[in-house]
């Protein structure tokens, strides 16, 4: 890195800082502000220090949609980063081929997130959808609006078809900067299809792959509309993740206090996977040597 | 699943295309081609079919919808596509969507850009710490933010205007755009502004004659990419509109009415909202994955 030391660079980041400190900083003031308040309604708050933390930190309520979302995170990351590698590695190299899997690879990763859960909702409708009623002649008995299991497996499968393209197109970026004389070399060695992946692709992948992880585990970390859509985080509280419980607390009952505290360390952990994250991101801008 | 996937109409006519490509595969002897299109064929298979259900729901009738099941249209009809089309509570809605989204990605694109150059080329007191600050409210969650920024925007009586969802989008955006634009300019040589300056043109003439051109790529991606994130984003769009900057993905959850649900036209409501995505997808298909690494890959 050889970047000129100018401190004057400040003000081209300006503007950058007032627009995103008007609606991150802010908004996040408030959050802490009514974090450490209780009110009793007509805008009167009074102190109440960290009793919400307290309280949050105790609720059966909390832990519960944590386990929940970090048991659907793990599932999902289980399933999509080896099944993406998988998919990259299959995909063809170059030309028209290539291009036209891209294209309709990354088809579900522009669709509205809310139309994503229409789709699967409708999808997997036991009268009208293709995959209830396929699942209903064959005999299996689903239903995701009652049923624990099928609405997790809905929510899984929903969540591997939107996103695990994503890891796919960051694994096969990773594959395209092997240079051809690696694999020529593998072949003089006669080495195995296993040890290439093993020697030669999984460690020339090992970058993205990180950023894949990282951004698939904090996007379904903070997931919302999709299960929303879908199940509406039920049966019972069987899909209410973490943001789903956060806006039902926030905007459906207005507990303000709780649901500040909820926020801020909501937002401690998307912080320090940020500086995973970030760590990640510098070491690799180092290896290139950009 | 399996069974569904090989009824689908289309699907067989797949494998013979993709088989094509197998001279290009054969050159390289890594994998037994028919393996790798096999298995190609079976992703985009189960990519596509859902997306083939919601099109194919929404050219037919809601007779037809809810009384025999059918794998494609037998009763074709476009009226689901003219209602939308032709009453403006639901077209407005895509003009509303199309109003914030743009307005956000000039806006998140405007700040990026100067932000972006100074990342990539200079160091400054704190410049470290900004970036990754940058990068965490790319990470948070929206659900934190609904609520202050349905008070915010109420109390300076923006509420339900499409600035206030643009602004609120910025919140994303702005931070992946400087992020990928970025990854774009420390790709130009440094050179290149040397000899700018030297030929005598003032920072401002140096970057949007000179510069800015050599990034265009990056632009274009960055905006496709801010495009997007705001395009799908449904919650903060949700919270701070109610009627006269209503986002279509909020237009949607009216569908239902004392007849029951309108499958055909939610269904025609949601192929419409792929159709940006799917229109400019080409353009920036050899950049995706980088767009979507923020930049780096």
């Amino acid at each position: 890195m050889n970047k000129t030391v100018n401190q004057k660079a400040w003000f081209l980041v300006l503007p950058v800082l007032i627009l995103v400190g008007f609606s991150a900083v802010i908004p996040l003031m408030t959050v802490v502000n009514y974090s450490v308040q209780d009110t009793f309604g007509n805008n009167v708050f009074f102190w109440a220090g960290l009793d919400w933390f307290r309280d949050m930190l105790e609720s059966e309520r909390m832990w519960n949609a944590l386990g929940r979302q970090l048991v659907f995170s793990g599932i999902i990351l289980a399933i999509e980063v080896p099944l993406g590698i998988f998919v990259a590695l299959n995909m063809p190299k170059k030309g028209f081929w290539a291009s036209f899997c891209l294209v309709l690879m990354s088809l579900p990763l522009l669709i509205p997130w809310n139309v994503v859960g229409t789709i699967w909702q409708i999808f997997g409708r036991v009268d009208i959808g293709l995959l209830g009623y396929t699942l209903a002649k064959l005999g299996i008995s689903y239903n995701y609006t009652q049923d624990f299991i099928a609405a997790w497996a809905t929510v899984i499968v929903m969540d591997v078809w939107h996103w695990t393209s994503l890891v796919a197109l960051l694994a096969y970026a990773g594959l395209q900067s092997i240079p051809d004389a690696y694999y020529q070399a593998a072949k003089i060695d006669q080495a195995s299809r296993w040890k290439v992946f093993r020697f030669i692709e999984l460690p020339k992948m090992a970058g993205v792959l990180m950023i894949a992880i990282l951004l698939r585990f904090m996007d379904s970390f903070m997931i919302y509309t999709e299960p929303f859509v879908v199940t509406g985080g039920g049966p019972g509280n069987a899909t209410t993740f973490l943001s789903i419980d956060l806006v039902k607390m926030a905007l459906g009952q207005f507990d303000l206090g709780p649901a500040a505290a909820f926020s801020l360390m909501y937002f401690l952990v998307i912080l320090l996977i940020s500086w995973v994250f970030y760590t990640v991101m510098t070491n690799l801008d180092k290896r290139e040597g950009r | 699943m399996t069974d569904a996937t090989t009824s689908a109409p289309g699907a067989a006519s797949i494998p013979g295309d993709v088989s094509a490509a197998e001279p290009r595969a054969q050159s390289r002897r890594r994998f037994r081609p028919s393996g790798s299109v096999v298995v190609m064929t079976l992703y985009l298979v189960f990519l596509m079919l859902p997306i083939y259900w919601l099109i194919n729901m929404s050219l037919k009738t809601n007779t037809e919808i809810l009384g025999a099941f059918s794998l494609w249209p037998r009763d074709l009809t476009f009226a689901n596509y003219v209602k939308i089309l032709t009453d403006p509570s639901w077209y407005m809605g895509y003009v509303n969507s199309i109003i914030y989204v743009t307005l956000n990605t000039v806006i998140s694109i405007a700040v990026a850009l100067p932000a972006a150059y100074a990342f990539s080329r200079y160091s400054f007191m704190g410049d470290k710490h900004l970036f990754f600050w940058l990068l965490t409210n790319r990470m948070a969650p929206p659900a934190v933010f609904a609520l202050p920024f349905f008070q915010l925007y109420s109390s300076v009586g923006l509420f339900d205007t499409h600035i206030a969802v643009a602004l609120a989008h910025t919140l994303f955006n702005v931070p992946l755009a400087v992020w990928i634009l970025e990854g774009f300019m420390r790709g130009v040589p440094r050179e290149i502004d040397e000899t700018a300056y030297l030929d005598g043109y003032s920072f401002p003439k140096f970057f949007v004659k000179i510069f800015m051109p050599l990034v265009a790529s990056g632009v274009g991606v960055a905006a496709f990419f801010c495009f997007m994130f705001s395009w799908v984003e449904l919650l903060l769009s949700r919270t701070l509109t109610s009627v006269d900057a209503k986002p279509i993905a909020a237009t949607m959850t009216r569908t239902v009415s004392a007849s029951g649900l309108d499958w055909g036209v939610l269904a025609a409501a949601g192929v419409l909202t792929i159709v940006p995505g799917a229109l400019v997808i080409w353009f920036v298909r050899n950049y995706i994955a980088k767009g979507f690494a923020l930049g780096r890959v």
